[in-house]
């Protein structure tokens, strides 16, 4: 296998420096809804600029660059280890270029490792598939979102939320109203329905990963998710909490078995900065969307 | 959307109400936690007892913030030839300044605070008391606030660190939206009581 290092440093230069095209288009057609010269249409147009000026000028579109969190999926006979050890090396090389910003810091002295490298950092998941080449996806994730994103244990009787996908719906447009503006709204959220604790929030945060245009195979996600986005934007919070009509962009849920005593919702939240790359590794041809 | 140029008038300040958004131009200065909780240390418990070796700071920032503006930002810098440039410089989250804001806008005469997320009653009340503003800045926006910063004008207490430092910058066209006015009015309040009340519609039954 050759070696992919420098590979990874663009994957990462893109995910950081390019949003990707339909969160691009979204904001832009919220921008559109949004009343002339209001707040939440200022804010639109400023993060828009933003996204642009990141873009032309190859550097972060936000400052936070987040925690990186890679999806790998790989044929047999390839060596993760291996893998691991380039994607590590990459980010510090990111670093340097400034497309990273030093974000690991150790939980126990508070000294930040400086090239974004530390224990279980950035996070890495590997999944042998039945394809020849290497897939990478990539997701910058925020901390200012990832501060407003949260679990919730159902049954829930507060919100009068069951066991069940009306339940769901209640708890989720209770996390969005709690997040206000301060995930920097407009968001996307990532859903998953059941797990144990831990694998909820990690399949939570895989929805992210999902076009803002695709549907859910499963009708009832789908309606669920149709009817998410909307209720959210009722909730009348926009961008940054100016107020106004846009306060989601896309909500994707997800399912995983769970234990017959638990039900379990988390709710990634993802802000307007969703930055998401991914990278095909074929034979010797490297190609990146 | 309103311009806004530093120095900022009282009268100005008294004619903004929430949602509305500006532009702002002039010279404004950056501080945080440290520099908040030094200017408390060091100025306004003391009295006017300044202590000698803050002297030249305290007169700096006095001429600087008696009808400027402070922003809460920890900026990414770069130096080239000895002079300074922000290469990112987003807003940082205010309400961690909560306990200080509203004796630095009275003690200073400061007319707007720049940040993110929005202040609590005490510094609301300030804003009200001493005819200021709360000003939101777009939380990601780095890349082009880092543009609207022309010039760097100094920095003091460097021996804080990058982010935490007093930066003296000139901006221009720095977009920002009042949701916080002198009139005791919160966007952020409204928002929140009137996106609770929708909450409450969508799952009641
Ligand atoms: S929440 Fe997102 S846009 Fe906001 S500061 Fe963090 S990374 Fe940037």
């Amino acid at each position: 296998m050759q070696d992919l290092t420098d590979a990874f440093v663009e994957l990462i230069r893109r995910a950081a420096t390019q949003l990707p095209a339909d969160m691009e288009q979204a904001l832009r057609k919220a921008q559109a809804r949004e009343d002339p010269s209001s707040a939440a249409e200022g804010a639109l147009n400023t993060i828009i600029r933003n996204v642009e000026m990141a873009r032309q000028n190859s550097t972060p579109i936000c400052q936070d660059t987040g925690t990186p969190i890679f999806e790998i999926h790989y044929p047999v006979g390839i060596s993760t280890r291996k893998l691991a050890d380039q994607i590590r090396r990459a980010c510090a090389i990111a670093t340097e270029h400034a497309y990273l910003r030093p974000n690991a810091v150790d939980s126990l002295t508070g000294k930040n490792s400086g090239d974004n490298s530390g224990i279980d950092y950035p996070t890495m998941h590997f999944n042998e598939w039945d394809e020849d080449g290497i897939k990478v996806e990539l997701l910058l994730k925020g901390g200012g979102c990832e501060n407003v994103s949260t679990q919730y244990k159902l049954p829930n009787t507060e919100l009068g939320a069951g066991r069940d996908l009306e339940g769901v719906r209640r708890v989720v447009l209770d996390a969005v109203d709690k997040a206000q503006g301060l995930g920097c709204a407009p968001g996307v959220l990532g859903i998953a329905v059941g797990g144990d604790r831990g694998s909820s929030y990690v399949k939570s945060k895989q929805q992210l990963f999902r076009p803002l245009e695709d549907t859910n195979p499963e009708p009832q996600l789908a309606e669920l998710e149709d009817r998410l986005l909307e209720e959210g934007n009722e909730l009348g919070i926009g961008p940054m909490g100016f107020g106004g009509k846009t306060t989601l962009l896309g909500v994707k849920v997800g399912t995983l078995h769970r234990l017959p005593a638990s039900y379990f919702v988390s709710v990634a939240y993802m802000c307007w900065a969703n930055r998401r790359a991914s990278m095909r590794v074929q034979g010797e041809e490297i190609t990146y969307a | 959307m309103r311009n806004l140029t530093v120095p900022i008038s009282e009268a100005a300040i008294r004619e903004l109400t929430v949602g509305e958004p500006v532009s702002l131009n002039g010279i404004i200065v950056t501080g945080r936690d440290t520099a908040h909780k030094y200017m408390i240390e060091n100025f306004i418990k003391t009295h006017g007892a300044i202590p000698a070796a803050e002297q030249a700071v305290y007169e700096e920032l006095q001429a600087l913030l008696h009808d400027g503006v402070i922003y809460h930002c920890g900026p990414v810098v770069q130096q080239n030839n000895g002079i300074w440039s922000f290469v990112a410089a987003g807003p940082t989250t205010s309400i961690r300044e909560e306990p200080y804001q509203a004796d630095v806008i009275g003690h200073f005469g400061v007319r707007a605070v720049i940040g993110k997320g929005g202040m609590g009653s005490k510094t609301l009340q300030a804003c009200q008391d001493h005819g200021a503003v709360y000003l939101h800045a777009i939380g990601g926006a780095a890349a082009l606030i880092a543009r609207s910063v022309k010039e760097v004008i100094a920095v003091h207490k460097m021996e804080f660190g990058v982010p935490e430092a007093f930066w003296v910058i000139r901006v221009e066209d720095f977009p920002a939206v009042v949701t916080m006015d002198s009139h005791g009015g919160s966007l952020h309040q409204q928002i929140k009581d009137q996106s609770a009340i929708r909450l409450a519609k969508l799952i009641k039954s």
